[in-house]
């Protein structure tokens, strides 16, 4: 069984049952469910999430990327400093980074306000990290390979063509 | 006052229209119809093709081109036929470019049949054959084909069917509606009566990249013999996802390829320019994203197939296309009454079997061209429709 598969159509619909998944895949159900679970256990398979558009959900709620500039420690580089800031239930994602700055953190709030004060009273203040540069999220078109804006949602524009 | 049915053609006009015309009137009126009822991929064109139509235009490369299509276009479409189904066709002689696969049925049919040529025509099939065969002044004689084998035709219906005015027969496979194909050994059955009558056939593979069996798609001209008897016709529309590109080809014994140019060259001149720029890059650079399309129809296909047979639709397991054609004789509707009892109660849209020819009553064709979620959402509604009768 070309187990990856299981992966990229979870990735696409976590909904996909284990049988839905074995029949288009044509695999013993047993078999797909073992190779999820195990997934599961060595941490391939991380969560499921609902992918939510909170601007619809008219709810309170602001983003940022934040760009962190940070000085490596000795013998454990990024890492230690990367331990913190991911530990703030504020931060949603945080990554090492090639380029122009070392961790890129996306932090979430209930206003502009909210992650502004988090990054000045917990980011900023942590020993090592040497500048931010905070940069609120304006609109989610597309996120996690959805498209978010309804002006851009395709529509099915295929006729009812008898000949085809 | 001019009397128009006077003076129209009598042939075109005694053509049957499409009886479900009424039906899609009905789907296009309602909301949140969740259709599956259309023939055209989802996927869009890959981008890599659509980029080299788009280059050709800004290079301004919008003139005619040669009438039977460019050069390097029919040294890929070769190439393409050989790499895939082991047949080997002369780009300068044997090949022409069409205006889609229809086109190119079109033609065939005109440049081989006189009045009174009777072709062969399995049903359930496209429904271009039959008014193709009419307005060549043929007659079409259609061949009932059924689940007990799968909707394949077989020899002894072939023979039964033959008489001495039999010219030509149209091998519809991978089959639109059925989703039938017929292997190498199916195929060597009906080559024999084949050559056994001195038939020509027209071979419309335009599915053939969308075969699901691991043997894979076995083109009629591969079979001994049979070559110089055949015309196949394929096209972009399914395998690239190029369907309003409007491109096709035919491939075949120069001796017939010949007289189709020249009526292609009177009512067409010559295919899109700008699609054929863009179909030379899909034969090209184009193999991985039909195989990864293959995967995805293939995966709905098993799904799809699943589904019906659970909710109790009997099923026939297709092995090419993109269609299922599950039986509906269990719930005792007709498919229409069936297909508008769908509509109306479950808003759910799919093609009545008869749509097909006679005998695909009691069937319903099932497109399988949309996402897992919208398949899924369809077999639910019908599931409940179903149950509720």
């Amino acid at each position: 069984m070309a187990k990856e598969q299981i992966l990229e159509l979870l990735q696409e619909d976590a909904k996909l049952s284990a049988k839905q998944l074995s029949v288009m895949l044509g695999e013993d159900a047993g078999a797909v469910e073992g190779a999820i679970k195990q997934y599961e256990k060595d941490g391939v398979i991380k969560g499921y999430h609902a992918l939510i558009n909170w601007e619809r959900a008219e709810t309170q709620r602001a983003a940022a990327l934040i760009e962190l500039r940070v000085s490596p420690q000795k013998d454990t580089g990024f890492d230690e400093i990367a331990g913190r800031i991911m530990n703030f239930p504020e931060v949603e994602s945080v990554y090492l980074m090639s380029g122009g700055y070392d961790l890129a953190v996306t932090v979430v709030g209930r206003s502009m306000q909210d992650v502004a004060m988090f990054v000045q009273k917990r980011l900023a203040p942590i020993e090592g990290v040497l500048s931010t540069a905070t940069h609120f999220v304006l609109t989610r078109y597309k996120d996690g390979g959805v498209i978010f804006n309804n002006d851009y949602e395709e529509t099915d524009e295929r006729g009812s063509n008898l000949c085809d | 006052m001019i009397d128009y049915d006077k003076l129209l053609n009598p042939v075109i006009m005694g053509i049957k229209p499409s009886g479900i015309r009424r039906f899609f009137d009905i789907a296009n009126e309602m909301e949140d119809v969740i259709s599956l009822s259309v023939g055209e991929p989802d996927f869009h064109t890959p981008w890599h093709i659509r980029e080299a139509g788009i280059e050709s235009l800004e290079k301004g490369r919008t003139r005619y081109t040669p009438n039977r299509g460019f050069s390097q276009l029919r040294k890929e479409v070769s190439g393409f036929l050989s790499r895939h189904y082991g047949v080997e066709y002369e780009p300068d002689t044997q090949v022409l470019i069409t205006v889609g696969g229809s086109e190119a049925i079109d033609l065939c049919v005109r440049s081989l049949v006189t009045p009174g040529d009777e072709v062969l025509i399995p049903e359930p099939s496209f429904v271009c054959y039959v008014p193709i065969t009419q307005m060549a002044g043929g007659v079409p004689v259609t061949i009932e084909t059924g689940p007990e084998n799968g909707f394949k035709l077989t020899a002894e219906q072939l023979e039964a069917h033959m008489t001495p005015r039999t010219k030509l027969l149209i091998m519809p496979y991978p089959n639109n509606p059925t989703g039938a194909v017929m292997g190498r050994e199916d195929l060597e059955e009906i080559a024999a009566v084949v050559e056994r009558h001195d038939l020509l056939v027209l071979s419309d593979e335009i599915y053939a990249a969308l075969t699901y069996t691991e043997e894979g798609h076995v083109t009629f001209s591969s079979l001994p013999g049979m070559k110089e008897r055949t015309v196949i016709v394929n096209g972009f529309s399914k395998a690239h996802s190029m369907t309003g590109w409007r491109l096709g080809y035919a491939a075949g014994p120069r001796e017939i390829i010949s007289p189709m140019v020249k009526l292609h060259q009177f009512a067409i001149m010559s295919a899109p320019t700008t699609s054929q720029y863009a179909a030379i890059e899909a034969l090209k650079n184009g193999d991985d994203d039909m195989a990864y399309m293959r995967g995805q129809y293939d995966m709905r296909r098993r799904l799809i197939v699943d589904g019906l047979n659970e909710i109790g639709l009997k099923c026939f397991e297709p092995k090419g296309a993109f269609y299922v054609f599950p039986s509906v004789k269990s719930t005792g509707l007709t498919s229409a009454d069936f297909c508008e009892r769908l509509i109306y109660e479950k808003h759910v849209a799919v093609v009545p079997g008869d749509a097909f020819g006679p005998c695909g009553q009691g069937f319903v064709r099932i497109s399988y061209c949309y996402s897992v979620k919208h398949i899924t959402e369809a077999l639910s509604r019908m599931g409940d429709f179903i149950r509720e009768l």
